[in-house]
Formats: C-alpha cells, sequence, structure tokens
C-alpha cells in the first residue's frame, strides 16, 4: 500500500522534473545555423573546389600524375624558340603552350594530392563548395585561358616547326652522306 | 444570443441555423487547427533547441497553409483491398465527433452553438465518436498496423472514458448541474470562484474542496490526454512501432481530416477541462467592460479568456508530448484502471461527503 503512493509520488514528481527540463531549454537559443543565409565558418584547411591559377601554370604534368582519379588532364605543346610565352610570378619562363587544362569534379575526391607537387603552387583549394549542377557535363572545368582555336593554332604552329625541322635534319643527313660514302670507297 | 441576432437579420431560421453551426468551424477551429500545427512544431523544435519552421512568412507562420496546399494537390490513394465505404466515411466521423462536441461548449455568455441543459454528458457521449471512426479507418484499412493502431485506441479510449466521467460526476454533484453555461456563470467574478478552488462562496466545504478539485483536475487531465491520443498515451499512431497506427493507410485531405480532427479533439478537451476546473470563458480577475461601462466588450473579453485557457492547456499538451516518453500498452492500463480509476472513485466519495456537510 505504501508502495503505491510511492509510485504515484514519484510518478508526479519525476513528471514535473522533465517539464522543468524542457521547459528551461524552450528558452535555450538554438543550435540551428539558417544555412543558406547563414554559412558555418569552415576550418582554415578545409577542401573543397579547386582553382587553377593559371597565369602560373608551366603545365608540367605533374599534378595530373598525382591526381588518385585521373580527374586532370593537361595537354601541352612546345612552344617556339621564337614566341615569348612570358613568366611566372616566381620569375620561371614558360616553355609551354598549356592548350587545356581540364578538371572533372564529378570525378575529384578532393584529396589534395595535386596541391603538394605543383612547382609554382597555382593549384589550389578554394572555400567553394555549393556548385551542384543538372548536367554532369556541367562539372568539367576548364581551366586553360587558350581559346580552342588559339589551341589548335598553337598546335599547328609547332606541328609545322617540327615539320621544318625534320626538314632541315633530313636535308642535312641528305647533304652529309655522299661525303661519307666516298670516304668507305677509299 | 447569435442565434435570435442571425434568424432577425436573415428573417429564416434555416440560414440562421445554417450560419450559427458553421461559425465555429471557421472562425475558431480552422485558424486554431492552423495556428497550433504551426506552434506545436516551433514549441517542439525549441524544446529541442532546434528552430523549427522558418522560411515561409515570419519565424514559418504559414508554414501550415503552404503544408494544405500541398495536402489538397496529393493523390488520394485508396489501395484495392480497402473497404471503400468505410474507409471514405472514417475521416468524416472522427471530425463529426469532434465537431459535435464543440456545439455544447460556450465560447462565451453570448455564443454557444447549442445550450444544451446536458452539455457535459452530451460532450462525453459524442467524443465516442472517434472510437467508431478510429475502429472503422483501422478495419478499413486492411493493414496490420492500422488493425493494431485502431485496436490499441478504442482499448485506450473506452478505458480513460471512465475516471473522466468519474471526475465529472463529481463537479456535477458539487454545482448540480451539467449545463456548461450555467457552470461557467457560477464560477463568475474572481479566480477564487473557479472550481479548482472550490466554487463560489465561503463555506467550509469550499476550502475542503480544493485537494479533491486539484486531485480531481490532475485526473481529468491526464485522462482527456489519453482519450485524445496524444504522447505519452499515443500508443494508437505510435510511429517507432505501428508506421501511423490507423491513419498509416490515409493521404491527401482525408488524412489532413484526422490531423485537423486530432488538434481540434485537443482544443475540445482542453476547453472542457477549462470550463469545468477553470471558469470557462470568465475572466480571472474582473473584466475591463465592467469597469469603463462598456457592456458589448465583455463577450469579446469572454473569447479572449476562452481562447487563452483553451491554448494554455493545448500547450501543456504539447510539453508533456515533448517531455515524457511513450507509455507502452500494460503501463497505459495500470496507469488508467490501477491508478485512475480507485482514485477517482476515492476523490467521488469524498466530495460526496463534503457535499452533505
Amino acid at each position: 500500500m505504501i508502495q503505491y503512493f510511492k509510485n504515484i509520488y514519484s510518478a508526479i514528481a519525476t513528471i514535473f522534473i522533465g517539464m522543468k527540463i524542457t521547459f528551461k531549454h524552450l528558452f535555450v537559443p538554438a543550435v540551428t545555423i539558417q544555412y543558406p543565409d547563414v554559412k558555418p565558418k569552415l576550418p582554415d584547411r578545409e577542401r573543397n573546389r579547386l582553382y587553377v591559377n593559371f597565369d602560373d601554370c608551366i603545365g608540367c604534368d605533374q599534378c595530373a600524375r598525382a591526381c588518385p582519379v585521373e580527374c586532370i588532364t593537361v595537354d601541352t605543346v612546345k612552344g617556339l624558340p621564337t614566341e615569348d610565352l612570358g613568366k611566372t610570378s616566381q620569375g620561371k619562363k614558360k616553355a609551354l603552350w598549356v592548350t587545356s587544362f581540364t578538371i572533372d569534379f564529378a570525378k575529384c575526391c578532393y584529396c589534395q594530392l595535386c596541391v603538394f607537387p605543383c612547382p609554382t603552387e597555382c593549384i589550389y583549394m578554394t572555400d567553394i563548395y555549393e556548385f551542384s549542377e543538372y548536367e554532369r557535363s556541367n562539372l568539367i572545368y576548364n581551366f586553360s585561358i587558350l581559346t580552342p582555336k588559339e589551341a589548335e593554332e598553337k598546335k599547328a604552329n609547332y606541328a609545322r616547326f617540327e615539320a621544318e625541322k625534320a626538314a632541315e635534319k633530313a636535308a642535312k643527313a641528305a647533304a652529309a652522306t655522299p661525303p661519307a660514302n666516298a670516304s668507305k670507297e677509299q | 444570443m447569435t442565434y435570435d441576432f442571425f434568424s432577425k437579420l436573415f428573417g429564416s431560421d434555416l440560414i440562421a441555423a445554417l450560419i450559427q453551426s458553421l461559425l465555429p468551424l471557421f472562425i475558431f477551429i480552422l485558424p486554431y487547427a492552423l495556428f497550433a500545427v504551426w506552434w506545436e512544431r516551433k514549441v517542439s523544435a525549441h524544446m529541442q533547441d532546434r528552430l523549427g519552421p522558418m522560411r515561409v512568412g515570419w519565424h514559418g507562420a504559414l508554414q501550415t497553409i503552404a503544408d494544405i496546399l500541398k495536402l489538397f494537390q496529393k493523390e488520394d490513394i485508396v489501395a484495392s483491398s480497402i473497404d471503400k465505404p468505410l474507409f471514405n466515411i472514417a475521416p468524416v466521423l472522427m471530425f463529426v465527433g469532434t465537431y459535435a462536441a464543440f456545439a455544447a461548449i460556450p465560447f462565451s455568455s453570448v455564443f454557444i452553438g447549442s445550450n444544451l441543459d446536458l452539455g457535459v454528458f452530451f460532450i462525453v457521449a459524442v467524443s465516442g465518436f472517434s472510437v467508431a471512426a478510429i475502429l472503422m479507418a483501422g478495419w478499413a484499412s486492411d493493414n496490420k498496423y492500422s488493425l493494431i493502431g485502431a485496436m490499441r485506441s478504442a482499448a485506450q479510449i473506452i478505458s480513460y472514458e471512465i475516471p473522466t466521467i468519474l471526475v465529472i460526476i463529481t463537479i456535477v454533484m458539487v454545482t448540480g448541474t451539467l449545463n456548461l453555461t450555467t457552470l461557467s456563470e457560477m464560477q463568475t467574478g474572481h479566480f477564487w470562484n473557479w472550481m479548482i478552488l472550490g466554487g463560489p462562496g465561503s463555506s467550509l466545504s469550499k476550502f475542503l474542496l480544493i485537494p479533491s478539485m486539484i486531485l480531481g483536475f490532475g485526473i481529468i487531465y491526464i485522462s482527456t490526454l489519453a482519450e485524445v491520443n496524444r504522447t505519452p498515451f499515443d500508443i494508437p499512431e505510435a510511429e517507432s512501432e505501428l508506421v501511423a497506427g490507423y491513419h498509416t493507410e490515409y493521404s491527401g485531405m482525408k488524412f489532413a481530416m484526422f490531423f485537423l480532427a486530432e488538434y481540434a479533439n485537443m482544443l475540445a478537451v482542453s476547453s472542457v477541462v477549462a470550463a469545468l476546473f477553470f471558469g470557462g470563458y470568465q475572466s480571472p480577475c474582473g473584466y475591463l467592460g465592467n469597469l469603463i461601462g462598456l457592456k458589448w466588450l465583455i463577450p469579446i473579453e469572454q473569447i479572449f479568456w476562452f481562447t487563452a485557457k483553451g491554448l494554455f492547456f493545448v500547450f501543456v499538451q504539447m510539453w508533456l508530448r515533448w517531455t515524457l516518453p511513450r507509455l507502452r500498452v500494460d503501463q497505459l492500463m495500470n496507469t488508467c484502471w490501477k491508478y485512475l480509476i480507485p482514485l477517482a472513485f476515492v476523490n467521488l466519495i469524498i466530495i460526496g461527503l463534503i457535499t452533505l456537510i
């Protein structure tokens, strides 16, 4: 019988304890972050979308080779000796035209492995993480500053240069061969 | 009084009756339901240190309207094996039972749907409608979870009706009336005339009644909470066990009817408790209308006090919902049969003896 009243007492008392706690929490400021309006502060070394500062890119292809998922593709073509390709911000002379530099962010795993090998520190992580797209093809970013037409032109230039060089070499070889034959006969 | 006004205005009893019967729905229950759904979400969110709906309107105030629009557009899914007539009637009947209860609830001294002499009795009787509706919904759905939910609900509501009625009998013994308007009028004046503090007058029996009345209020509040299937007594629609209980198979506007009925039911039992123990529409501290001599202000103040009391008890129901875990079926039956009913009987005997003095 005593237990019966103890039960009633403990039930009522614990209900009031619980109600007190929930009532207190009614006035505790919410921890919710109103996401699209208010953005949480990310840590300093967060890894998000990559960016390539193309002025500094020398087309060394090291980032593409470091990439574990092969999402970076770099196409380069040698510049002609007569052309001035400009310098990087560290004063290095560029030797290659980077005809295309694409990163497929649908494949990218944000491992940051491409950032470390870069000799000119031109590829790095930004703090942009909202870049969803309706088309998967829109996630392929092209960082090259050359237009496709220019790229074709550079390729053609170099092909012509190579061809000229080869022709020159062949001509040289042709000129050099007869004396060699003659010496053999002697 | 509003009925007389409308019948004079339109010269037809039929139109007046129609308007009178629709008034509580459109000026009271629908706005209340829109408000209460939003409010419940806000209360629950803030109790859990969240924010709740924030994007539609000021602090998400129009969220319920957006949800209603969404429910309107939803497909009315009717599974092939269900019992169609019962399935379609159930949500309507559910709301009818709730809405009929509002007919006898006095919103203010001039506005009551029907001034029944058996008001309290009528409310207890029609609230039994919801058992039938829930059973119909559970049975017609042809779904084991719905049926289990409906069975639990029937057992629960029938069990908890007993302590409710036993407490109502104590009030009837003290006041000698079942008419809610008369009951509210008796508790006029200040808050010390409320039934929770022993009712009007200043005799010895008034002070003797106070502990019994507080006990009675506790019992009726718990048992009405169980009757409207709210947490901690929400086993008929226990989400973690029964999907959604008896309304699992319902979608679109039929689901909305159940939802509306649930919230209207909360208000109905809250206002009955307020009318029985807390003076109904009476102000706790006198009327401003009396003070400055504007008689027409009094009914408006009464509506305000009625709404305030009703909403306060609805808030306490929400508060309990987000505080207490759900009871198991056996615990639920224990609470009712082993604790509430014996206590209600003891309370009945004590109050009976006090009224004899």
